[in-house]
């Protein structure tokens, strides 16, 4: 049984770690400010998503695995709020998003 | 009264949580600064139902996050399969998108939940509009149908 959480935490870590590396290539390739959050979207959730239920797995049932569910809790909700405060200034400071398209009405 | 008890109870179970040290002067330290904290809340007149959301019970945790998770997931498989692609497909787009919650946790959970999303940021909110960059076509006209607005809008109005 232990071989097994082992693999499956190991698992959680290694992707975890692969999309936070995709998410950093995002911020770097993507073409303007507002696209690039986007890619630190990735790195934000799944990156940090996967390493911590990683860790839960080696924590086990114990109250390690209860902080890190709490940290987890913490970034989720401070992560898209940070972000939404960055893209706002951004926007009524005048850094006009590129779009290939505008829709309707708007 | 309500809002009292649940604060007064989170914060106790924080500490029990975060402590780990059962002896009897430990957990008469966090009761005394659990009790400190929710008197020095009542006097301030801060305790609400944004402090303490308690009128919205455990639904979020039951109905939602489960949701929103694979949505999140889905997504960012999505997007980190664009970034590694040499052309890049991306079509960035802006939307405005109506947002249906009465309350104002309701909506702060509605534009946070499309900023968690990789693919769309909320980048502007007024009134009852919230304007939406996305990275793709399939992920602003995601959020123009408006699922992920009826499911938070539930949470607030249990059927």
């Amino acid at each position: 049984m232990e071989w097994f959480v082992n693999i499956v935490s190991g698992l959680c870590l290694v992707i975890g770690s692969l999309f936070a590396v995709i998410g950093g290539l995002g911020v770097l390739r993507l073409p303007d400010f507002y696209t690039r959050m986007h890619g630190a979207g990735i790195t934000d959730t799944m990156g940090a998503g996967l390493i911590l239920v990683g860790l839960m797995f080696q924590g086990g049932f114990s109250l390690v695995t209860v902080k890190l569910l709490m940290i987890l809790c913490v970034l989720l909700t401070t992560s898209p709020t940070a972000s939404h405060a960055l893209a706002k200034s951004a926007l009524h400071f005048g850094l006009e998003p590129r779009v290939v398209e505008k829709e309707a009405g708007s | 009264m309500k809002h009292s008890l649940a604060l007064g109870t989170t914060l106790f179970g924080v500490w029990l949580l975060w402590s780990g040290h059962y002896t009897p002067l430990l957990i008469g330290c966090g009761l005394v600064s659990c009790l400190l904290v929710v008197l020095l809340s009542r006097r301030m007149e801060i305790l609400d139902e944004e402090t303490a959301p308690v009128h919205l019970g455990l639904r979020p945790f039951i109905y939602y996050a489960p949701w929103l998770v694979k949505e999140i997931v889905l997504a960012n498989i999505d997007v980190a399969w664009r970034i590694l692609q040499p052309r890049m497909p991306i079509q960035p787009t802006i939307v405005r998108v109506k947002a249906s919650q009465q309350g104002e946790i309701g909506r702060v959970i509605f534009a946070n939940s499309i900023t968690l999303t990789p693919g769309t940021v909320s980048i502007d909110m007024e009134g009852d509009i919230i304007t939406v960059h996305a990275l793709t076509r399939e992920a602003a006209e995601f959020e123009e149908s408006g699922e992920m607005d009826r499911r938070v809008t539930k949470l607030e109005v249990p059927d």
